[in-house]
């Protein structure tokens, strides 16, 4: 049967039949025919945020949360610029989501016409693929199509510009099943390549895991194989930012996060380990530190979908290129088939290591009776919710570290954060996003003030759509981590690095007819706490933190994972002595 | 336990390691692109050399099959080995991309270039230009009293050998297709 159709009703047409429930969107000329069309339909929800970069972010928020393809439309010119910064940003931490950006009509492309922008042009380095539909026959099935290549290999955001007589115009919608693509990636790792890994990992006397977004990407079973891996060999597991989640960190073979500020004990592991087994994570320079220093004396395995992710910044031993639930099947099943071998002597030995790493505790801090440390604020943060049905999102700089250091994450997809591009301005839309998904989950956002103010007119849209997002933020009055590097590494000159002319918190949120909560002496913070999570609506948390606090463990940048700056030598270092 | 040999204040640290990879020695690889003809690909495969910082010595594009809207791209470009391997990797993973083919490290292959020379002069030099590019067996294709216009098809090692050689005779003007190559044998 052929459905004749105007190409806006197509972009609705395929949004329900791929099964879409929720949209993130702001309005404008090039668009009007498909919000005529969202406007006439009751299935897809449409979320009206205040500014497009909000837009992208609410569908990666969306996206990371649930594991489905995040959604975005946006209008021509304008629009599509100020999605820039949301599309790379799911570049950079493969985030499946499908932009639709209108576009000026095809016979005025071109013409330097009123809100024309080259947004296949723009937008070309910043997705993964992008299509302008030129012809509304072409329409549906490019629409397909994207969902395909969001979705499939390494996750990715796509962008489809639809020129505005393309909306109008009528042709044949093309089903879902019709087109096969030629975009096929890989999934099964070659099993000569499993053997060997299987092998390696018989005869490692101190091995670790290294674990990244790719396992929360390839979906919860990824997630449970590792867990069956992680428990039946016995081996020690680290992960990126991207990755927590995937193992929880309330198991005993967790070693915390690695990386810049990650844990003593995992940087320590990583880089005296004898076999590095690295799943779906991608050896940035935020994990590796000194790349001709890193673990010098390991086999380095590395389990990826993208094979350009394989010796681009370290050379690998073992290259395995598969989607990992189908690599960590195979590794299981080829282990057990062996005899469940491992180093039993080596790995005790290995582990009563890790055990002396751990005693360094290096997330001890110095509390304070006085002011918030902002360390304590998440400790309490953690133990007031930590049996929840929680999501957490951040945005970027020391509060981020801190979060990711103190806050422990049970499950997957509970914990959205800009780690590749370090997007400022990311956790609040993201927030937003990730309570559309889930209505009844407690959503947290950890801020510091200077990021949330970057996306802050989102509060219109949490007001709107009654999202009881909750606004945590760790206000230094400063961008914390640009000044901790200039205190450390720039004399103390503190350039443009404090906020000035904050504006009242508490007042800013009553200005939208929200909640604002103001603490400052940790002595009212459990209960100032306890009443954001029971308010029922957006919460902005003014938390009054200690100003001039730093982040650490902290590796500086060229430098080795065994020359670790901890929060004991930074006293040293502040008191202007060399540390050696 | 921490060995940070920087002193306070010291700014020459950065928040990027600022040393560039030692690399190995640098190879010149052809590479042969198959993709789907379709707008933008070739701005995706350019984007993708300048993006990262690859290099191109020299790139051709045209359709070659038809019907299935194939069009295939030779690169000629240089890297260390490493960089090489991320080329080929990079390049594989972009959409419209069907199939790349490393010419160099394949086996034999066969390259060859088109230039078209203009050289202008008279008397002596023209005849010796005629010479020389009987020796290369370069055609004419144009000629005036005072200019002839050269074909030459080769290696791009014999064009430049040929435009070396034209020079002092009045080259005015140089066309070059890049190259065009294709594996040795039958498959």
């Amino acid at each position: 049967m052929s459905r004749q159709m105007t190409g806006a009703k197509m972009v609705v047409q395929a949004l329900k039949d791929q099964g879409v429930d929720t949209i993130f969107g702001y309005p404008g000329g090039a668009v009007l025919p498909i919000y005529d069309e969202i406007f006439q339909q009751s299935e897809i929800t449409h979320v009206l945020v205040r500014h497009e970069q909000a837009a992208i972010h609410a569908a990666e928020g969306y996206a990371r949360s649930t594991g489905k393809v995040g959604v975005a439309l946006v209008t021509s010119g304008p629009g599509a610029t100020n999605a820039v910064t949301g599309l790379t940003d799911a570049l950079m931490d493969s985030i499946p989501i499908v932009v639709f950006s209108g576009q000026v009509p095809t016979f005025m492309i071109g013409s330097d016409a009123f809100q024309e922008a080259d947004t296949v042009g723009i937008t070309r380095p910043c997705t993964k693929h992008n299509w302008l539909v030129k012809d509304t026959a072409q329409l549906s099935g490019t629409i397909h199509e994207a969902f395909h290549i969001a979705s499939s290999g390494r996750p990715g955001p796509v962008l489809i510009d639809i020129p505005k007589d393309v909306q109008f115009a009528t042709a044949e919608y093309s089903e879902k099943t019709k087109r096969k693509s030629h975009y096929q990636p890989q999934v099964k790792g070659s099993i000569e390549g499993i053997n060997d890994l299987v092998k390696l990992m018989e005869k490692s006397k101190r091995p670790i895991f290294y674990t990244g977004g790719g396992v929360i990407n390839s979906g919860p079973a990824a997630s449970q194989l590792l867990r069956e891996l992680v428990e039946a060999t016995g081996f020690p597991i680290t992960s990126t930012l991207m990755g927590l989640g995937a193992y929880p960190a309330s198991g005993d073979k967790w070693l915390g996060m690695l990386g810049m500020h990650g844990l003593y004990e995992a940087n320590m592991a990583m880089h005296d380990c004898d076999l590095m087994i690295n799943i779906g994570a991608r050896f940035d320079d935020r994990i590796t530190g000194r790349v001709d220093a890193f673990s010098p004396k390991s086999k380095k395995v590395h389990i990826d979908i993208d094979p350009s992710s394989i010796n681009k910044v370290i050379h690998v031993d073992l290259g395995i290129i598969g989607d990992v639930a189908h690599v960590l099947e195979d590794i299981l099943k080829v282990w057990k088939s062996r005899g469940r071998v491992t180093e039993k002597e080596g790995l005790a030995k290995w582990w009563t290591q890790i055990n002396e790493w751990r005693k360094i505790d290096c997330l001890a801090y110095t509390g304070s009776e006085k002011t918030i440390k902002p360390q304590y604020a998440l400790q309490r943060l953690e133990e007031l919710t930590k049996g929840m049905d929680r999501y957490i999102t951040t945005e970027v700089g020391q509060h981020q570290m801190w979060a990711a250091q103190f806050l422990g994450f049970e499950d997957p997809n509970r914990w959205m954060t800009s780690g590749g591009l370090g997007t400022m301005g990311y956790g609040f839309p993201a927030s937003i996003g990730v309570q559309m998904a889930h209505r009844d989950a407690l959503v947290i956002n950890v801020a510091g003030e200077a990021s949330w103010l970057m996306n802050m007119q989102e509060m219109g849209t949490a007001m709107q759509y009654r999202l009881p997002v909750k606004q945590f933020i760790l206000n230094n009055e400063r961008l914390g981590m640009v000044r901790q590097w200039q205190e450390l590494l720039h004399g103390e000159r503190y350039s443009s690095s404090w906020s000035e002319s904050l504006p009242d918190f508490v007042k800013l949120a009553e200005a939208f007819g929200a909640k604002g909560i103001i603490c400052k002496d940790p002595a009212d913070l459990d209960d100032a706490i306890m009443e954001m999570i029971k308010h029922d609506g957006p919460v902005i948390f003014d938390c009054l933190v200690e100003k001039h606090e730093n982040c650490f463990p902290m590796i500086p940048s060229g430098k080795p994972h065994n020359e670790m700056l901890l929060a004991a030598d930074a006293a040293a270092f502040a008191s202007g002595a060399t540390l050696v | 336990m921490s060995a940070l040999r920087i002193k306070k204040g010291s700014s020459s640290h950065s928040a990027y390691d600022l040393r560039s990879t030692y690399g190995d020695t640098v190879e010149r690889h052809t590479l042969a692109v198959t993709v789907m003809n379709e707008p933008g690909v070739l701005a995706r495969v350019i984007g993708l050399f300048s993006g990262r910082g690859y290099n191109i010595e020299s790139l051709t594009v045209a359709e070659v099959d038809h019907e299935g809207h194939k069009s295939r791209i030779t690169i000629v470009t240089s890297g260390t080995p490493q960089v090489i391997v991320q080329i080929k990797a990079q390049l594989g993973r972009i959409v419209p991309v069907l199939e790349v083919h490393d010419l160099t490290a394949e086996g034999p292959s066969v390259e060859r270039e088109l230039g078209l020379f203009k050289v202008a002069g008279k008397g002596e030099q023209r005849v010796e230009a005629l010479r020389l590019a009987d020796i290369f067996r370069a055609n004419v294709v144009d000629t005036t009293l005072q200019s002839f216009v050269f074909e030459l098809t080769g290696t791009p090692e014999k064009i430049d050998a040929f435009a070396d050689l034209m020079r002092p005779l009045g080259l005015v003007e140089v066309a070059r297709t890049g190259v065009a190559a294709l594996s040795r044998g039958d498959h």
